[in-house]
């Protein structure tokens, strides 16, 4: 119970985050998108700012809680490697990942961005399945 | 750098750190959560629903404040995508992103986020992603090894 209850006021904080971007500077909280344009060059001074706040939020959350945000990551090193190259180039090709289409695309009614969360969910859920007959 | 410009990196730094605690608080940096999510056939975890529906509620409520002001705070115009076209680019990619998301339970905003923690694993995801963005970029002629625009 507790989990769903901090899931959903994190969640809004990162609405609020995503609000915050789009009324303050005009642009999508949409975070492969902004370290696409790092890569590039362009909006470099924003872009390293937001993904210094991202990295800044869990220290900040440790100052609050008195504890580090629990991460396990089970996968295998070639898994990783393989699911981060995946990630990385269907990012940018799809034009956007959870937080673009799905915090802001959504949010927006955006209808490319309902077409891309439900192709990725599918996707995602898809993999998790078949994986799980290997393990 | 101008005064206007000075605020907008600020009103990103403060953005991208209100979205990094989210992700902290939400349980959206743990891959094995998200993958309780994904798992809808065998022990589903639904916190992940719970995530999204706050994040698109409060985030919706700022895109309609949006749309009644004539600009953003901080700059002369909303930048937003021009296209509404739902076409190849769009579904593939979503669905290789969709793929590599399953497998490890780690999407662009939770890598960079758990950069904080200063883990072997994320940061080698972390490694593998930026070299998946980069070879698709080079595809496209931009990017890292030889932008053309």
């Amino acid at each position: 119970m507790t989990a769903y209850i901090s899931g959903l006021c994190g969640g809004m904080l990162i609405g609020l985050s995503a609000a915050i971007l789009m009324l303050a500077n005009g642009r999508v909280a949409g975070v492969s998108g902004i370290l696409g344009r790092l890569l590039q060059g362009l909006h470099t001074a924003t872009g390293a700012a937001f993904v210094a706040g991202l990295v800044v939020g869990p220290i900040v959350f440790r100052l609050l809680s008195g504890e580090w945000p629990e991460v396990v990551l089970a996968a295998s090193w070639p898994v990783v490697v393989i699911g981060g190259l995946l990630v990385g180039y269907g990012s940018r090709m799809g034009s956007g990942c959870t937080s673009g289409h799905g915090v802001v695309g959504l949010a927006r009614l955006s209808r490319r961005s309902m077409a891309a969360v439900a192709t990725f969910m599918i996707a995602a859920v898809g993999t998790v399945y078949l994986m799980g007959f290997f393990v | 750098m101008s005064k206007s410009a000075g605020f907008r990196v600020a009103a990103a730094f403060v953005s991208g750190t209100i979205f990094g605690l989210g992700l902290a608080l939400s349980g959206m940096l743990n891959p094995a959560r998200v993958r309780g999510f994904l798992d809808v056939a065998r022990d589903w975890d639904p916190t992940l629903a719970f995530v999204l529906g706050g994040a698109v509620a409060v985030s919706a409520i700022g895109m309609s404040l949006a749309r009644w002001i004539r600009k953003p705070l901080l700059d002369e115009r909303f930048h937003l995508p021009e296209t509404q076209l739902i076409d190849r680019r769009l579904i593939v990619g979503s669905a290789i992103f969709g793929v590599g998301w399953g497998m490890v339970g780690l999407c662009p905003g939770p890598a960079v986020a758990s950069l904080s923690l200063g883990l072997p694993a994320t940061i080698l995801f972390l490694a593998a992603m930026f070299a998946g963005m980069a070879a698709h970029d080079h595809r496209l002629g931009v990017g890292l090894w030889g932008r053309a625009s």
